[in-house]
């Protein structure tokens, strides 16, 4: 049974109002949307305004997926109305009321499970921050080669905050965890519209869950979280893509089992043994998948643009992010030669080993010509962006080296 | 129409009040049990954005995950209609 009416075929069918830019001008400009992904994107995407929100990337309404335009990206930290939604549910929170929000601690493996306001969460335990990029593990997916289906992410499901909270060990304290405790179990208020499709329910090992950095949220960027970034609190978990970040945070169990369900068994899974990944999720592991956990070293120019326009002997600035699964970004190097020599770029201000790593070079083009302009990142365990994409049937963890073509006069 | 969870602090989206999803799929047979079966739960960007990079094989996967994976409550005759549709307007034939 589907608990609400299917009105939406009205609705799509309603006439359409004109939109901030047309699909034209979204299909021709590359910071908005980039090249590479399947046609039907550049057909349907649209910039538009969620309450709250800049224009982003409309992907989807409902689920509601909108991806941040490679132009916001301009410093290491995202502002909040830039920061890209996702949701895996069409069944999402509309109105909160943040003095009615209760977080539930319980589960089998908690000895004395637990109730906390948002007020208590905020006044009861210290008050922790972290900078850290949140990343959906889809990020890039529309990118892969051959495609594979899913949200056809761009490059801008991906931003960097500074995030306080609370920590989850803290909390977890206070509810007497049993030695058998295995896995942590979260659960946000968002909701699944058919009663045959699995709430949308992840886990996370203990061993990250009792992480220093690991937290629970109620602040993003200094201001409460966005309505559709997980208001009134969500889970950050620092160095592992974002599927762990549980949103509109209202259920934590402590497990003495691996949790089942599809979306840990089927879903977010990657080939077992593929990436170079140092956190593994043990107890979820098999000898074929395993959940994905940690992102991989990654970076993005963010100006110029693809199809730059400039003169000989002119100077402009390259400037990018980059960004790994925590252990920090070590090194930028830049080609403008397609990826022939290779130097090093400079690494703006460090925000911490989760954060955004600005980086710049120069650029001085000697003569007329197309110049392929390309920047690759590697982090302090030794992993670096590949030039070749390592397929996997969901596209998770594509940081292929993406040249940009500039034009020189 | 808002539904609202007894007893919780959370109204829940309105499909109603989500008046800017406009978005269209091709005309074309079986586009009437594709909207009556699939918009309950997902808006009609979903196969747009997927598309065209999908052959019938492709479709009727993604067709069944709704079905296995999601609990769609899409009959068999429907799930055919739809992996038909689905194949001649936004797949890449074959």
């Amino acid at each position: 049974m589907i608990s609400r009416r299917a009105v939406m075929a009205g609705g799509a069918l309603a006439l359409a109002g004109a939109g901030p830019l047309s699909r034209a001008a979204l299909a021709a400009d590359d910071s908005v949307l980039p090249r590479g992904l399947p046609q039907g994107v550049y057909d349907t995407a649209t910039l538009e305004a969620l309450p709250g929100k800049k224009p982003l990337i409309k992907l989807s309404y409902r689920p509601p997926n909108y991806e941040t335009p490679l132009s916001y990206f301009s410093s290491e930290f995202t502002p909040n109305e830039s920061f890209f939604v996702r949701y895996h549910l069409a069944g999402i929170p509309e109105e909160i009321d943040v003095a009615k929000w209760q977080l539930k601690i319980g589960g089998e493996g908690a000895g004395k499970p637990l109730e906390l306001s948002v007020n208590e969460l905020r006044s009861d335990f210290e008050p922790v921050e972290v900078a850290a990029v949140c990343q959906c593990s889809g990020n890039r997916r529309g990118f892969s080669e051959p495609h594979v289906t899913g949200v056809q992410w761009g490059l801008g499901a991906v931003g960097n905050a500074l995030w306080k909270g609370a920590r989850l060990k803290d909390v977890l304290k206070r509810v007497d965890l049993r030695p058998e405790t295995i896995e942590i179990v979260f659960n946000g208020a968002d909701i699944p519209v058919a009663d045959g499709t699995p709430d949308f329910i992840k886990s996370l090992p203990l061993e990250k869950a009792l992480d220093d950095n690991t937290l629970i949220a109620y602040e993003m960027n200094g201001a409460p979280l966005p309505h559709y970034n997980g208001f009134p609190i969500r889970m950050i978990v620092p160095g592992w893509t974002a599927v762990y970040w549980v949103k509109h945070l209202d259920t934590i169990e402590a497990s003495t089992k691996p949790l089942a369900g599809f979306w840990m068994k089927n879903a977010y899974r990657i080939p077992t043994g593929k990436f170079p990944i140092v956190q593994h999720f043990l107890t979820q592991m098999n000898a074929t998948t395993e959940p994905i956990t940690e992102m991989v070293v990654n970076s993005m120019v963010t100006a110029p643009q693809h199809g730059h326009t400039m003169r000989a002997a002119e100077t402009i600035e390259v400037r990018g992010l980059a960004w790994d699964g925590g252990y920090g970004v070590k090194r930028v190097e830049f080609s403008v030669d397609g990826g022939q020599v290779w130097r090093e770029a400079e690494l703006g201000k460090d925000a911490g080993r989760f954060a955004f790593r600005t980086f710049s070079f120069p650029f001085t083009p000697p003569s007329a010509g197309v110049y392929q302009v390309m920047a690759r990142a590697s982090n302090s365990v030794g992993q670096t962006q590949v030039e070749k994409l390592i397929f996997n049937p969901a596209g998770y963890h594509n940081n292929v080296i993406r040249p940009l073509t500039v034009n020189v006069l | 129409m808002w539904r609202i969870l007894a007893g919780s602090a959370v109204v829940l989206f309105s499909v109603s009040a989500q008046a800017q999803e406009n978005v269209q799929l091709k005309p074309g047979a079986g586009l009437q049990t594709v909207e009556a079966n699939c918009t309950a739960c997902h808006s009609l960007d979903y196969p747009r954005i997927n598309s065209v990079f999908l052959k019938r094989q492709g479709w009727e996967a993604v067709v069944n995950k709704m079905i296995n994976a999601f609990g769609a409550p899409i009959k068999p005759a429907d799930a055919k209609v739809i992996v038909d549709y689905l194949t001649e307007n936004y797949g890449t034939g074959g």
